[in-house]
């Protein structure tokens, strides 16, 4: 077995990768309940991919086909309505991991220097995930993928002069086809997913250059000690991959509960209309995007049209996403953790959270006049948020950081 | 632990606290939905198979599902449930899928539109919304069905139980500015007593219910013991966590 890996090793750095990015790469140790998500994202990002490949060998991507295909898989194939909803739930998962684990950045400053990069890549994979979901959610060929699809890329075509040629591009045809799903079909299984896995080796590599942050934002590489190893850090294997499983188990339960006992979660991971095959001269009495959108759908419609064009909604949801791009440049403070800024910080936190959350409630609902106003608030204070946090972080008075992280 | 809390409840919020349902007509009743009750099932496929599929196919399901997990054995089925055949003359089996031998263009002819698939109609409407169609079919001498229905009027669909359930005549009040119907008086008797007939009707919606998703039947069964044996490697992975973590102070 040694003389196996010797032989290996020479041709192929096996111990040193494992070495690097396992057992010597140290994590402070005290990571907190937030810190399972990146794990935790990892894992549904392999399961998506496991179930989405076996998908695949019975789904036809056709217009003709698609529909009855997914219906086959349910009902004829073994397991199949297991693999399936495995994937749907999947991907609503997936969503609610990236979303805690994107929060748990802001709570512990972890976009900041020198991990600006850690967080674009990881922005990049957020952006990748949504036109994998969105690409995805066509595919079943139902009813609302259908209306979905339609009402999303119809906002291309508000784009001043190149729109209605950007979005005949995009769905290939006048209106959402076949053409449509093929191509979406072929981004949906390799484009996509290619990028993304490339995208989170590049987070994970630039992570473990740079060394995590953790909830007291200590940067545990100022304190060595004599042999090099930071005195707050131990190693990822094994520590953390026992505790990581843990979470991973924690997280199978809720999990495998949604897909054995409430698979559709109440319409929300898989919505009535879908359940009729798409139909273009039949319009679904309220068309909205799958719940993992509709925070950013909701700001799309609390901008009003201006002179009959509702670009400027666009703009707001397009500038909702590009603003937490540049995160590490508005936050300005010296302070990373949550844990020594200021009130106002927190409270500013807190405001986005509550925005988020209830923009995305409200994108759920019909846009009654009352359903407007609240999101037109809810939108104003989000954005509230960027811009009480640039020059928050320039003046706030900052409780004092420990040498070494709390344990 | 407050931490704790408030992420619950930011996990939680979005998930609970939808469903809204619009109010219901006054004649609304709530059907039992059990898709475990196999007696009910059968009694259902029966009607599925006798007053429904004359018009309307189930075209992603196979007999043999519902043979299996309705426990009918595939000759009684063949023999009592299975009334098509196939274009060649030959009249269909077990393994085929549940459907009609009416042709679109003969339907849209007969009807104004194809009667849609029923595979997935308790999927993408309620069954108690299903339940109370079946049931609201009324005189209405003005259409063309000779009957109008209460749920969804102007409803192209004929009254196709009505030598089960009789005929009935709507009451009509005003509710709102708008005249709804209300209720219902049976202006002449049907083979079965309205009890027999909402049993059912409720079978029916009952098959419905199973036949929008059949892997309901397994999902509870296997769920129990992928979330017990879960349960189990968590404790252990626990412990596991716990024995190495002793070192880390």
């Amino acid at each position: 077995m040694a003389k196996l890996l010797t032989w290996v090793d020479d041709r192929f750095p096996l111990t040193r990768m494992m070495r690097e990015h396992l057992t010597e790469y140290y994590a402070p140790k005290n990571f907190n309940f937030w810190y399972y998500f990146g794990s935790l994202a990892l894992l549904v990002l392999v399961m998506q991919i496991i179930t989405g490949i076996f998908l695949t060998m019975q789904y036809q991507p056709s217009a003709e086909g698609a529909f009855a295909s997914v219906q086959y898989i349910m009902r004829d194939v073994h397991w199949g309505w297991l693999i399936r909803y495995m994937h749907t739930t999947g991907a609503s998962m997936f969503f609610i991991v990236v979303y805690l684990h994107m929060f748990r950045g802001l709570l512990y400053g972890s976009y900041k220097k020198p991990r600006e990069l850690i967080w674009i890549f990881g922005m990049l994979i957020f952006l990748a995930l949504m036109a994998e979901a969105f690409m995805g959610y066509l595919l079943p060929w139902g009813n609302m993928s259908f209306w979905g699809a339609q009402v999303i890329i119809s906002l291309f075509s508000t784009i001043p002069w190149v729109g209605h040629g950007l979005a005949q591009w995009i769905r290939g045809d006048f209106v959402i086809s076949g053409a449509t799903l093929n191509r979406f079909f072929a981004l949906h299984v390799i484009a996509m997913p290619l990028i993304l896995l490339g995208l989170v080796v590049a987070h994970i590599l630039a992570l473990h250059e740079v060394g995590s942050n953790n909830p007291d934002g200590v940067e545990i590489k100022k304190n060595k000690d004599e042999r090099g190893i930071p005195r707050d850090g131990i190693p990822f294997h094994p520590y953390y991959t026992v505790k990581d499983l843990v979470g991973v188990i924690v997280f199978l339960i809720v999990f495998f509960l949604i897909v054995f006992y409430a698979p559709t979660m109440h319409d929300l991971f898989l919505e009535a209309p879908n359940f009729q095959p798409a139909d273009p001269l039949n319009t679904p009495a309220h068309i909205a995007p799958v719940w993992y959108f509709t925070p950013f759908y909701s700001i799309l419609r609390s901008v009003p049209s201006i002179g009959g064009t509702a670009f400027p909604g666009v703009l707001a949801m397009g500038l909702s996403i590009v603003l937490l791009f540049f995160l590490p440049w508005i936050d300005n403070g010296l302070v990373r953790s949550t844990r020594y800024r200021s009130g106002l910080h927190k409270a500013l936190l807190v405001l986005f959270a509550i925005s988020f959350i209830g923009l995305g409630y409200f994108g759920t609902q019909p846009p009654t006049p009352q359903v407007k106003m609240v999101a037109q608030t809810l939108t104003a204070c989000y954005f509230l948020f960027f811009i009480g946090m640039f020059f928050v972080s320039r003046y706030e008075k900052t409780k004092p950081v420990p040498e070494r992280v709390t344990h | 632990m407050l931490k704790r809390i408030a992420l619950i409840l930011t996990v939680c919020c979005p998930l609970a606290a939808f469903g809204s349902e619009g109010a219901h007509p006054a004649f609304w009743k709530e059907p039992s939905i059990n898709v475990h009750d196999k007696a009910s099932l059968q009694r259902g496929a029966r009607m599925f198979a006798n007053y429904c599929m004359g018009c309307h196919q189930a075209k992603y399901q196979r007999w043999m599902h519902v043979a299996d997990d309705l426990g009918i054995p595939d000759d009684v089925l063949q023999n009592n449930l299975i009334w098509t055949t196939g274009p060649k003359g030959k009249k269909e089996r077990v393994g085929m899928l549940m459907t009609n031998a009416m042709t679109d263009e003969y339907a849209s002819n007969a009807f104004g539109k194809v009667p849609p698939d029923l595979t997935l109609v308790a999927r993408y409407r309620e069954p108690a919304w299903i339940y109370n169609y079946l049931q609201a079919f009324y005189i209405d001498s003005s259409s063309k069905t000779g009957v109008n229905n209460a749920l969804l009027k102007g409803a192209s669909m004929p009254d196709v139980l009505w030598s089960l359930q009789g005929l009935q005549r709507a009451k009509f009040e005003k509710v709102d500015n708008e005249k709804q119907v209300v209720g219902f008086d049976q202006v002449q008797k049907g083979s079965m007593s309205p009890k027999q007939f909402q049993r059912s009707v409720n079978d029916l919606v009952n098959f419905l219910a199973y036949l929008g998703e059949p892997a309901q039947l397994d999902r509870a069964v296997v769920g129990k013991w992928v979330i017990l044996f879960l349960v189990i490697l968590l404790v252990l992975a626990y412990a596991l966590k716990k024995e190495y973590w002793k070192d880390v102070h």
